[in-house]
């Protein structure tokens, strides 16, 4: 078939080299888990120890962001090479349901 | 496997198409069916201009009115337009980019299927107590209200077809994206590839909220829940924007392929390169983001505010930059051109002043004051009418002479064929035109009847006259269709003489594999670049001659849309409180799961057209090609 | 594509789940179906903000009243850690571990079982309360938001399972890379919905 994958052989240096480099991009992974994680927490803190609603609605959702951007980004590799037309959909896709969440908490009616 | 096309008994052949996942014969399975549901359509439409052709007319009852003024719309938005143009876009942007296959072409035939079954089950509501009458918008507070099980055939026809709708988009885009043939950058794709990859952009972000509303509605009418219901604190609202948020890039959806199709006739039959081809592909992106900035302009009149109420009036008039790009773009293209007046042609010289006279009193209804004037007018009527049939309507019956000779390798008549266009065209005229006119003077939509002393009788009855002159002109459309298919004269590669697309490369209809070899696209235009160099082998190829993968057919998809198909009728008379309904219910999804896992779990590797046989089909093709060339000189004497 | 063609970590492309023409449109195509779905979402999230809290005139039920943060934040944690131990899953499959894949992403079915038992108890929880889906405004867009995001672990859980017995025997090769890898974005984006819904159903509800 024309379009298969071409059959890869490569030397003992570069497996090994390719191997140390996603055990590096795996550590990368822990740590965004981690901040995941702290984020989470502080959400959840900042809901428990009863600060003013003001306050707490907009941090708790710009939490919420970073933690999408990290999932995207690191864990379903939407930063890797190849990705700009997935991006350009999401993106595409994000602004359709900001539009669609702002109709309805502003001028949906009473 | 092998591709020579012996002649296959009839059963034979229903069994291929069940199971084909050719996307040219997914074509003609969306334009035999969209076909067939554009005729129901018409027949409706007939119904309400017979109804209104004099005052106090008794043809039909209130609630048929209704009836048949809701499946009017819905049928001929959903299931015969957006279907149709579907035919082109499989038919035509594949190989159009040289692609040698769609990105899925077992979620193709899925598509189809699921589009075909929704139709069905919604039209299935003539039969089985009453068909929906809540207007095709069905606002929530009509819908909820409305009695019997029509706006629940609605529901589920269009949850079901929507689905299908919404597979058919991401696999253009995938196919778009992936599949474009060596040379062939985005910026050198034909006009109408580029409309059919930002109509399934709008498609894939715009059907969502529709599938949401409508799942609503389900869950309000069938199983007890509360979305709409304002007594138990839901919203109707909620129903109007999400149907709008879906329903305005919905007309984008079907105007830009009909864009699409009318670049590709100007060029061919102005024999230019298109005029600001750059500018035509930005004017179709711009218009595609604008049709989600939009949506409120249908819903002035809701009390949104007055600030919601200015931005979304600005907003919309802002569309009318892009569109007034294109139609400068088209002006351009025909000017000094070598225009040829073929069908095609004259459709889309004659698609220029009536969609602008559509896009102009959509710019008047941006005006929100005044929108308040005509809302619910026939002044509103007229204006849909005009870019719909005046537009989408126009670049249909055009693309099927345009196309026809492609998909099923005849040429339909030329004569029959302009004296489809000039009926329908008066008639259109004279159906639509005066309703401006009906609109101004205050006669309301979607009222089944009108009183003698109101003054709009004869208005009324020379609409009603127009409407019969555009039956005429189908009839004849189908006359010549018949009359085409029993001649049964084959053509060319380039039946129009002036193809400049890659369409037009390859033999009419295509063998199933498209492209022996993949094309190598060397400029904007590609097969009119090798034309002008005098290539006589028809294009440059990026290959050689090797074995084709090709997917194996599968019947699937079917089952997995009858499945649905059950299950909807489960749904639905579940409420009812029949003992059965819940297990066809059940059933019906077990069969469309079970029939994915059966798909997910069986290995489905495809087989391969081996390099001796594309040898001998290509041969053959060789041979039929001269012995065409013969016949045209004998029959030339 | 040759299903029995045999690949060892050193033959093993860099991008399995692009290596091929099919595995390219598959990855595509799905991430297109994952922007359809944040609209579908959008479109859900919406009407409940739009209906939260709304009923007939004397629903006793409000956000503020009903949800309970320590269930919400275990269940946050283990789907959070399910999408962690998938990314390990992917880890592997990259470098051609077939075994230690299939044991991480039976780690992710279990943690994603866990949820859903959770989440089961909870709707089990409410029903009990009185707080039924055809009570309010509220209570159906609140069901039908969190209920589509659970039918979706239910989705993504059988997906997982049917991956892993299919493939048990037969180990990885190119056809079912991009399975794997699909499943596993699939199962991401439920959790990056689930940030979400833990955002501003439970928290935003919570506050009030």
């Amino acid at each position: 078939m024309a379009h298969d994958t071409h059959d890869i052989h490569r030397s003992r240096t570069e497996f090994e080299f390719i191997k140390k480099k996603r055990a590096t991009e795996m550590r990368g992974q822990l740590t965004s888990f981690a901040m995941m994680i702290f984020l989470t927490l502080i959400a959840f803190t900042l809901v428990a120890a009863d600060f003013s609603n003001y306050l707490i609605v907009p941090i708790i959702l710009l939490l919420a962001a970073i933690q999408v951007v990290l999932q995207l980004y690191n864990f379903m590799h939407m930063s890797n090479k190849g990705h700009g037309m997935m991006a350009f959909f999401m993106f595409s896709g994000i602004f359709v349901a900001f539009t669609i969440v702002l109709t309805m908490v502003t001028i949906v009616w009473w | 496997m092998s591709s020579n096309s012996q002649k296959k008994g009839f059963g034979a052949t229903i069994w291929d198409y069940l199971t084909t996942v050719d996307h040219k014969k997914i074509a003609i399975l969306y334009l035999i069916s969209g076909g067939f549901f554009f005729l129901v359509g018409g027949v409706e439409a007939m119904m309400i201009r017979i109804q209104l052709m004099k005052a106090g007319n008794d043809f039909l009852s209130a609630g048929t009115y209704n009836e048949v003024l809701t499946m009017h719309g819905t049928t001929m938005i959903f299931l015969a337009a957006m279907p149709i143009l579907l035919a082109f876009m499989n038919a035509v942007s594949p190989l159009q980019i040289g692609a040698r296959d769609v990105a899925f072409p077992f979620l193709n035939s899925l598509g189809f299927w699921l589009f075909f079954f929704g139709g069905i089950f919604l039209n299935l509501s003539w039969f089985l107590g009453g068909a929906p009458d809540a207007g095709w918008t069905n606002y929530a507070s009509l819908a909820l209200a409305s009695e019997g099980h029509g706006i629940d055939f609605y529901s589920l026809g269009l949850t079901i077809s929507g689905f299908g709708t919404l597979i058919a988009g991401i696999n253009f885009l995938v196919t778009i994206i992936n599949m474009r043939a060596p040379g062939m950058t985005y910026m050198r794709m034909p006009l109408f590839t580029w409309t059919t990859f930002v109509a399934s952009a709008l498609i894939l972000l715009a059907f969502p909220p529709l599938t949401v509303g409508i799942f609503f509605m389900v869950f309000d009418r069938l199983f007890g829940a509360n979305f709409f219901d304002v007594t138990m604190g839901g919203n109707t609202i909620i129903w109007e924007h999400f149907f709008w948020i879906f329903g305005h890039p919905e007309v984008y959806i079907l105007i830009l392929p009909a864009f699409g199709i009318f670049s590709e006739i100007f060029a061919i039959f102005s024999r230019k390169r298109l005029f600001g081809y750059t500018a035509l592909v930005f004017a179709t992106i711009l218009i595609g983001f604008y049709g989600f900035m939009v949506w409120a302009h249908h819903m002035f009149t809701v009390g949104l505010g007055p600030t919601a109420n200015a931005v979304f009036a600005l907003a919309t008039m802002i569309i009318a930059v892009p569109t007034g790009i294109k139609i400068f773009n088209w002006l351009l293209t025909i000017w000094g051109g070598n225009i040829s007046f073929t069908v095609p042609m004259i459709y889309a010289v004659a698609f220029i002043p009536s969609f602008v006279a559509g896009g102009v009193t959509g710019v008047m209804q941006a005006i929100a004051p005044l929108d308040y004037q005509l809302h619910d007018s026939y002044f509103i009527v007229a204006h849909f009418h005009y870019v719909i049939v005046g537009g989408v309507v126009l670049a249909i019956l055009a693309g099927t002479h345009l196309y026809w000779p492609k998909m099923f390798g005849t040429m339909l008549s030329e004569k029959l064929g302009k004296w489809t266009f000039w009926f329908f065209f008066i008639g259109f005229h004279l159906t639509f035109f005066i309703q401006h006119f009906l609109g101004l003077m205050g006669m309301p939509r979607r009222v089944y009847t009108f009183g003698a002393d109101q003054g709009w009788d004869l208005f009324n009855a020379i609409s009603s006259a127009g409407a019969l002159l555009m039956a005429i002109g189908i009839l004849i459309l189908l006359v010549n269709v018949v009359m085409t298919v029993m001649k049964g004269e084959r053509v060319g590669n380039d039946p129009w003489g002036d193809g400049r697309t890659l369409e037009w490369a390859i033999p009419s209809p295509p063998p199933f594999y498209n492209f022996a070899q993949t094309p190598l696209v060397r400029g904007l235009d590609p097969y009119w670049i090798e034309k002008m160099e005098g290539n006589k082998e028809g294009m440059v190829y990026a290959e050689p001659l090797g074995d084709i993968h090709m997917p194996n057919g599968s019947f699937i998809p079917f089952v997995i849309s009858l499945g649905m198909f059950i299950a909807a009728f489960g749904a639905m008379y579940h409420t009812d409180g029949h003992a059965w309904a819940l297990p066809v219910l059940i059933g019906g999804l077990a069969i469309t799961f079970g029939s994915m896992l059966v798909r997910s779990l069986k290995d489905d590797l495809g087989f391969h057209v081996t390099k001796e046989e594309l040898i001998a089909d290509n041969e053959r093709i060789q041979r039929e090609a001269r012995a065409l060339e013969g016949g045209k000189k004998g029959g030339l004497k | 594509m040759d299903l029995n063609k045999r690949y060892t970590p050193q033959t093993w492309p860099d991008h399995p789940e692009t290596a091929t023409l099919e595995g390219k449109n598959k990855f595509v195509g799905f991430w297109l179906l994952l922007a359809a779905e944040t609209v579908t979402f959008a479109s859900l999230f919406a009407t409940y903000l739009a209906l939260k809290d709304k009923g007939p005139s004397g629903m006793e039920f409000s956000a503020s009243g009903l949800f309970e943060l320590p269930l919400v934040f275990a269940m946050t944690m283990i789907l959070l850690t399910s999408s962690l131990t998938s990314v390990y899953a992917m880890y592997h499959m990259k470098n051609h571990n077939f075994k230690a894949m299939q044991a991480w992403l039976g780690i992710t079915v279990l943690l994603g079982l866990a949820f859903l038992g959770l989440e089961i108890y909870e709707f089990n929880h409410y029903v009990h309360l009185g707080f039924g889906f055809t009570n309010s405004a509220f209570s159906s867009a609140f069901y039908v938001l969190v209920g589509t995001h659970g039918a979706h672990v239910v989705f993504g859980l059988s997906w997982f399972i049917a991956l892993m017995l299919r493939n048990a025997k037969r180990g990885l090769n190119m056809y079912n890379a991009p399975k794997f890898y699909l499943a596993a974005l699939y199962w991401h984006f439920i959790d990056v919905v689930w940030v979400f819904i833990f955002t501003v159903v439970y928290l935003m509800g919570v506050i009030g």
